[in-house]
């Protein structure tokens, strides 16, 4: 198992490097002077921008300016924002834990919907069922979430007026936060309805963030299981005269789900590029939303950043999927 | 398929190979075997339909839309559909806020997707069938070093990435669907280099090299043809998830610009009459999931037809 983690460790910093020079280089390639970005309208005497372009560096070659970059990253300084003038690191920490609670609770739905759906299906193959549930998750796997969510706002939020259109929580609720998940922190502060106000304002992104992944988990458990539920085990654990929920939830389905566990970790960067739309349509206070209006501000350093920041979270997402998998399923790590 | 190969080996050396083509009957009963396969399923064969129908439209939208898709008409701003109180006949699904009628748009607006779809699928397959072809055929440090670029492709969320690659580009349609192509060709690269790799130890490749094919020619016309089925059922899949990933730059402000009657882009415009027009912001995503669903159709039928491996049971 050790030399496994070393091994996957190890095949990490190739990436890790090619990243980091992707978001160095981002930010090189885009049209324009930095320096005289920076300076705004007013622009600038041509001492004040050789004495910035020395401060920044920009003066160097560039591989001393990479190195120097990779430095900094290293030690957690990711740059400054233009717009708030915040360190990078320190605005992503806080906008953080918004998209994983909502990626969180997003997997947990599609997951807790996914899997049962999934098994039933299999179980029932051919019949109805099968056919509109498999009917159901193509029609998800083929949604454009932005629509989507504009949907669900118009019916839910408009027509019935059950939720609210955007944010994590009512402004009537304020509490300093202490885990940065909106509802935990609503269920410390003690004020009653504040868990309420910030479950309705999850519900719909959720759901909307979910649906993919809902999809593709239901579509995957089925086949899992259609192939375990034919092999020799559960035949002869049938023959032994196990009641049909034992074989199917225990003998079949705790096999059927190795390869499921690998979709979910996939999907978790499948749910942070979600994210991006989801966050934008209910101006809910991540990461996506962040990065999106970042680019739309130009606030370059936020995007190098969040960029780096982002892929580097998938990388151990992945990891750990990894690790998972060779935990669950031995066979991988010979390999 | 490995039939081709015998075929050469049995040619013997020195000889010019004829004609390496199945004869037309063989070619007829291969096309025979594939509809069987795809026609069973009958989801694959009403995609195909629906997407012959978008298609259709995409190519005659002159004759059939009604209005110029960019055409104002001040006298008339977001008129509900026909069948609702102060609907109109002459704008079958109503109007947007500047009075332009939905259903032209959305007649125009097929060709943008189905155009973005061809236009990424084209270049990201052959740009990745190219590298996989030589990453699987090569290996070594070559096959590392492209494999680890691909990695670290991966490693971004693909919209995330071609939102900033649109940026750095700038925004804008072509622009758009040459990020969503860079992003999509990792996949070709690795299913190609898989495929090449499992191929390359069968004995009709051997055969043709001992024949004396050089490389480009194993490459490209002993192996390639072989590795099709899977790479099909990809670039299917790729058509749609392009369609998507455009649709959603469009409606980020990054993808075709208004007043292009992009699908995408007329959400992003709709965005602000979410509540007070319903239509203006329903059929634009009707028409986004309609293509996509069609075209995943299709995808699953193919998938059923041309690749037993992924066969789903």
């Amino acid at each position: 198992m050790l030399a496994f983690l070393i091994k996957r460790i190890g095949l990490l910093i190739p990436t890790f490097i090619g990243v980091t020079l992707i978001s160095f280089f981002f930010i090189r390639l885009l049209p324009g002077d930095p320096v005289i970005a920076l300076a705004g309208e007013r622009g600038l005497s041509p001492e004040r921008y050789a004495e910035l372009m020395r401060n920044f560096g920009f003066d160097r070659p560039l591989y001393i300016q990479y190195l120097q970059y990779l430095w900094e990253v290293m030690q957690g300084n990711f740059g400054r924002s233009i717009a708030t003038k915040q360190p990078v690191l320190r605005e992503f920490w806080a906008l953080f834990p918004a998209t994983i609670e909502l990626s969180v609770v997003a997997m947990i739905f599609a997951a807790g919907l996914g899997i049962p759906a999934g098994v039933f299906a299999a179980v029932k193959r051919g019949s109805w069922f099968d056919q509109s549930i498999m009917g159901a998750a193509l029609v998800g796997y083929s949604m454009p979430i932005f629509w989507w969510g504009l949907l669900l706002i118009i019916l839910f939020s408009g027509i019935l007026q059950w939720t609210p259109v955007s944010g994590r929580i009512s402004l009537m609720y304020f509490f300093p936060p202490v885990t940065g998940f909106m509802l935990i922190d609503s269920l410390l502060s003690g004020q009653s309805g504040a868990f309420r106000s910030a479950l309705s304002h999850l519900i719909l992104p959720v759901i909307v963030l979910g649906t993919i992944p809902l999809a593709v988990i239901a579509r995957q458990t089925r086949s899992a299981m259609l192939e375990v539920l034919s092999e020799d085990y559960v035949r002869t654990a049938r023959a032994k005269g196990l009641a049909s929920f034992r074989v199917i939830g225990i003998h079949a389905l705790r096999n059927a789900l190795i390869p499921v566990v690998t979709t979910i970790g996939l999907q978790m960067g499948v749910l942070l590029a979600g994210a991006i739309l989801t966050e934008t349509i209910f101006s809910w206070p991540g990461i996506g939303k962040w990065l999106v209006d970042s680019v739309f501000k130009r606030d370059y350093p936020v995007v190098q950043g969040g960029l780096l920041l982002v892929a580097v979270v998938i990388m151990v997402v992945n990891l750990i999927v990894d690790l998972l998998y060779g935990l669950i399923n031995p066979r991988v790590r010979a390999r | 398929m490995s039939q081709i190969g015998a075929q050469n080996a049995e040619e013997g050396i020195g000889t010019d190979i004829p004609d390496r083509a199945p004869r037309r009957s063989q070619r007829r009963q291969q096309l025979a075997d594939f509809w069987y396969y795809y026609s069973v399923n009958k989801g694959a064969v009403v995609g195909l339909v629906v997407f012959a129908i978008i298609v259709a439209v995409a190519i005659l939208a002159p004759l059939i839309a009604p209005h110029d898709p960019v055409l104002q008409d001040r006298s008339a701003l977001l008129v509900p559909p026909v069948w609702m109180e102060g609907g109109s006949w002459s704008f079958l699904l109503g109007t947007d806020a500047v009075g332009r009628d939905i259903f032209s748009r959305l007649v125009y607006g097929a060709r943008f997707s189905l155009f973005v779809g061809l236009f990424v699928v084209t270049l990201s397959v052959s740009t990745g069938v190219v590298i996989g072809l030589v990453a699987g055929y090569v290996r070594g440090w070559v096959d590392a070093l492209i494999m680890r670029v691909m990695d670290i492709i991966l490693a971004f969320p693909s919209l995330l990435l071609a939102l900033v690659l649109v940026a750095v580009l700038g925004p804008g349609l072509v622009n758009a669907m040459i990020a969503i192509a860079l992003v999509l060709q990792p996949h070709f690269v690795r299913l190609t280099r898989a495929s090449v790799m499992a191929e390359k130890q069968r004995d009709y490749v051997t055969a043709a090299r001992v024949v004396g094919a050089g490389p480009i020619r194993i490459m490209a016309m002993t192996i390639l043809p072989n590795c099709l089925g899977p790479l099909i059922v990809q670039a299917t899949l790729s058509f749609s998830n392009a369609i998507l990933e455009a649709a959603a730059l469009g409606f980020l402000g990054m993808g075709a610009q208004p007043p292009t009657p992009e699908w995408g882009t007329m959400l992003a415009e709709a965005r602000e009459f979410v509540l007070r027009a319903w239509w203006v912001v329903t059929f634009p995503g009707l028409a986004i999931l309609i293509t996509v669903l069609a075209i995943n159709l299709i995808g699953d039928g193919l998938r059923d037809a041309l690749d037993p491996k992924l066969k789903r049971s």
